[in-house]
């Protein structure tokens, strides 16, 4: 379909399961290199140890904090202010990529301004946003809602309005009701592109929102990460950013499966 | 006139002084498609409507299928005028890409079926005895980007078929298909329609298909469309590969050709001027 929609490359395509084996090995692979390099920089102090931590150490503190529960408390914060801002980029971004897509009309006219809104850094709104709602939850909350609601918006847009004609007039000469065209055609149809959005809309709402917790807030997962940096504490650091790679990754992977299975056989 | 397998008394379709202009894209001069086009099919009878392209024949099936109101005249179905589609009494055969590549086999089927408003519990077995007439029952499960060009417009005229319409109209339902799978699935079509007795529209680009599977067919000219003239095929159906390989066969597909080459070159002059 539309090649032209937000993120549509990356799909592995299909692979056989020797391909998919090969694929995960080599992926395995890079992983063990990087941090045989990292551990090889800390070792030989290429780098200094106080910038940089051994894997190993980090690895230690990162297990402390989970095992003592003491990254509770601010990935509660970070999960509460995920948990608000994700559905609500989902719902609005899509409601409003479908009342966009009804007209030609609406699609000509706002989908070039919903494009240029998306390539502004929306960063720069995040001091207003702070101004208006505080460093606490809700400054976060709108952020991320924000930075979701660019691709998951465009991609409806794209997956309704790239619909093929032939299934429209196929319903309409079997006599298809405005609900049953919907449900049967519109929405199977585009699904698999706003799925995709969605995927993207949800890794930027996080990413949005560990962003603001890092540069004004006194909570989350975000906030601890430069609290430890300004306390110097680089193991401690490193360990929460293994933390937040972890959910970010674990999180991508959920979403991919969710969009593969939708794909169907 | 009298056609092999319909009832010659019963009129079931009527065009009445059918015109129909399509706005200019940008600008210019609209496009007279149709001009002033009359005809009737009798109930059964399988016509084809040939002609160069751009002639409004594609246009002139959807003002019969209710999918455009022709700028003037009416198209008539069991007497009264159409003015929407009518899914009771027309279905439709597309090209090869109106199967829906996230359904089944036979949830493509179903499908039409409901929204032609089929009681859910009936549908299942009306689907699957339409799957079995046209030989694909082991493929019900099956999705459409698993079959071949040939299967699929099978699984759509066992679509149509399911709907139990009394009219048939088919746009182009060949063009995706390479030239031996095009006669193979001519020949089906000729024994399975022979036996449900339908009313065919047939809109096509091939000769050999318009004289292998129709009793009438009516040569377009180009642009704006009218009339030229009609052939008839008087030859019983279903008609069989010996009937493809006759002399008959290619004389009348002769007789056809010279009656669309000089519309033919026509269209082609007018495209050049459109694109001085």
């Amino acid at each position: 379909m539309s090649g032209a929609a937000v993120g549509m490359e990356g799909v592995t395509g299909r692979l056989s399961r020797r391909g998919r084996w090969l694929s995960f090995l080599t992926k395995l692979a890079v992983f063990v290199a990087l941090m045989l390099l990292w551990h090889a920089v800390t070792v030989t102090e290429i780098v200094s140890p106080f910038f940089l931590p051994q894997p190993g150490a980090v690895l230690t503190v990162f297990w402390r904090i989970l095992s003592t529960g003491r990254v509770l408390p601010d990935l509660g914060v970070t999960f509460f202010e995920f948990a608000m801002a994700g559905p609500l980029a989902v719902v609005t971004g899509i409601l409003a990529g479908y009342l966009i897509s009804m007209t030609r009309y609406s699609t000509i006219v706002l989908e070039p301004v919903i494009s240029s809104l998306y390539a502004i850094p929306i960063i720069i709104f995040y001091p207003i946003s702070i101004m208006a709602l505080g460093i606490g939850p809700e400054s976060k909350i709108a952020h991320g809602a924000l930075f979701g609601f660019f691709p998951i918006c465009l991609n409806t847009i794209q997956g309704f309005g790239g619909v093929d004609a032939i299934y429209l007039r196929m319903a309409r000469s079997a006599g298809a009701t405005k609900a049953q065209l919907l449900r049967r055609i519109l929405i199977p149809a585009a699904a698999p592109t706003i799925l995709n959005g969605v995927r993207l809309g949800l890794m930027l709402c996080f990413l949005a929102i560990i962003g603001g917790e890092t540069i004004a807030s006194l909570e989350g997962l975000g906030h601890r990460i430069v609290w430890y940096a300004e306390g110097m504490q680089m193991t401690n650091m490193f360990a929460y950013i293994v933390f937040v790679i972890l959910i970010a990754t674990v999180m991508n992977v959920c979403l991919s499966l969710l969009e593969l299975r939708r794909r169907g056989a | 006139m009298k056609s092999p397998v319909g009832n010659p008394s019963e009129r079931l379709v009527g065009v009445e002084n059918v015109s129909h202009c399509f706005p200019a894209p940008e600008g210019g001069k609209d496009v007279l498609a149709l001009d002033a086009v009359n005809m009737e099919i009798m109930r059964g009878e399988m016509v084809a409507f040939i002609g160069p392209s751009g002639c409004g024949k594609s246009t002139l099936l959807n003002v019969i299928g209710g999918m455009i109101s022709p700028t003037s005249g009416a198209a008539l179905v069991n007497g009264q005028a159409v003015s929407g589609p009518l899914p009771k009494q027309i279905a439709y055969i597309f090209q090869e890409s109106a199967l829906l590549p996230w359904a089944t086999v036979l949830d493509n089927i179903k499908v039409g079926l409901e929204f032609q408003g089929v009681p859910k519990e009936d549908r299942e077995g009306i689907a699957a005895a339409a799957l079995k007439s046209v030989g694909l029952e082991a493929f019900a499960a099956s999705y459409p980007h698993q079959l071949s060009g040939g299967m699929k417009q099978r699984v759509a005229l066992a679509r149509a078929l399911s709907l139990r319409t009394d009219i048939l109209l088919m746009d182009e339902p060949f063009a995706a298909l390479d030239e031996q799978t095009r006669m193979i699935f001519g020949e089906d079509l000729s024994r399975l329609l022979a036996s449900e007795r339908k009313t065919i529209v047939l809109v096509t680009h091939s000769l050999a298909e318009a004289v292998l599977l129709c009793d009438r067919i009516f040569v377009f000219t180009s642009r704006p469309g009218r009339i030229k003239a009609v052939l008839m095929i008087d030859e019983p159906h279903p008609r069989t590969p010996s009937f493809m390989t006759s002399q008959r066969f290619s004389d009348l597909r002769n007789e056809l050709y010279e009656l669309l080459r000089d519309e033919v070159l026509a269209a082609i002059g007018n495209d050049r001027q459109g694109l001085s």
